[in-house]
């Protein structure tokens, strides 16, 4: 049954110099080490992920990665295990999909069932906390950066509606308290009603 | 059988957690606090306050913390499968759906407007963590500004643009400045 329904989901050609590397066991260490430095919540896997997987090994492009990150958004659960999923099915289909999550979700649950013995201790360290405001103010860099690199393209094209959606969806996510679905759900909405405006405009001309 | 009821209970959670992260944590506190009293809520604090300096996403930090709150290391797996099993099956519905019609106008416009979406949230989880860095529990102002996180910020982002150093590598660096910055502070004071 579920050999079945693996082949019915079936891989796709990955691309990338590295591909001969690329196997169940590849995928789940390169998840397992990133996410093992996802600290401060699951946004910050979305350099990591870029950086290994796009950048370094070329298993995906950069494009399908910011797609699939869409696709996780708006299923429910955390994003980073949907993103890991939807990664893992491009590159290996289901089995690459079981092997990501299981990478994704490892570390976490090791790490926090060994802290949760003795939380009190980590939770009270001053030096831990210390280390830890340090990290933030670097993830928030790092995070920052990914985001200029991703929006990059839509300035240098000039593409306005993209633009709008961007600075909309933030302002719109930053003061009022909507919950993340939604706005993408909203965002998917916008694309089809802009897509439809721009063939018209195109007709006309 | 409390097994069973943590495994159910978050699979109920998971299939319901649209938007993830700080948006199911309501969900969670109704589940495990309110009605099934796994947590305090004192506890439940504490495990948001854990859950920022341990890797990964809150929600599987939270099923992982109630599992082995409440039936051990077990229950702590089977919380987490839990949790994730649905997303990942609405997930392969997505995926499937994604493939076959990736090529179509329609599907192509959606996805011309996720993907400006995606770049507006993880800008929006930059400026969150960015406010958390520089604030901490202090209310924002200019008064209250750490200058030295913002310093550090405003330092690693440069260094990343221009040198493009390895991002793991850098925050454990900015971790490290933070360690001796407080050790300098001890002896200091």
């Amino acid at each position: 049954m579920i050999q079945v329904f693996a082949k019915f989901l079936g891989k796709e050609k990955a691309l990338g110099k590295n591909i001969s590397k690329l196997s169940h066991w590849t995928i789940f260490v390169h998840t397992f080490s990133i996410s093992a430095f996802t600290i401060g919540g699951g946004y910050v896997m979305i350099p990591l992920m870029r950086e290994r997987f796009v950048k370094k090994l070329g298993w995906i492009s950069e494009t399908e990665l910011t797609e699939l990150t869409a696709l996780g958004q708006s299923a429910p659960g955390a994003m980073v295990i949907n993103t890991s999923a939807l990664m893992g099915y491009r590159l290996l289909g289901f089995w690459g999909a079981i092997c990501a999550v299981l990478g994704t979700a490892l570390p976490p649950l090791l790490i926090l069932s060994v802290i949760s013995y003795f939380y009190e201790i980590i939770r009270d360290n001053r030096y831990v906390s210390a280390a830890f405001r340090g990290m933030s103010a670097g993830i928030a860099a790092v995070i920052a950066d990914t985001v200029f690199s991703m929006a990059a393209p839509y300035f240098k094209e000039k593409e306005k509606p993209s633009i709008a959606i961007i600075v909309l969806a933030f302002l719109v996510a930053f003061f009022l308290d909507i919950n993340a679905a939604f706005i993408i759900i909203s965002c998917g909405i916008a694309g089809i009603i802009m897509g439809a405006i721009s063939r018209r405009r195109r007709k006309k001309l | 059988m409390i097994y069973l009821k943590l495994f159910l209970n978050f699979l109920y959670i998971g299939a319901l957690a649209f938007g993830g992260g700080y948006a199911v944590l309501p969900l969670i506190s109704q589940q495990c606090v309110m009605k099934n009293h796994w947590l305090t809520m004192s506890e439940f604090s504490d495990l948001l306050t854990i859950s920022q300096v341990t890797p990964g996403p809150i929600s599987i930090n939270t099923a992982t913390f109630v599992g082995i709150k409440t039936a051990g290391v077990l229950g702590a797996v089977l919380s987490t499968l839990g949790f994730i099993i649905p997303p990942f099956i609405i997930v392969t519905i997505l995926y499937f759906i994604y493939r076959k019609y990736r090529n179509l106008t329609f599907m192509q416009d959606i996805l011309s407007g996720l993907k400006p979406g995606v770049v507006a949230l993880i800008g929006l989880a930059a400026v969150d963590i960015l406010i958390q860095a520089l604030w901490g529990e202090a209310a924002v102002s200019l008064n209250t500004l750490d200058l030295f996180s913002a310093f550090i910020a405003l330092g690693v982002f440069f260094v990343l643009r221009k040198w493009k150093t390895g991002v793991i590598s850098t925050i454990l660096a900015c971790g490290v400045i933070g360690v001796i910055r407080e050790l300098i502070e001890n002896l200091i004071h």
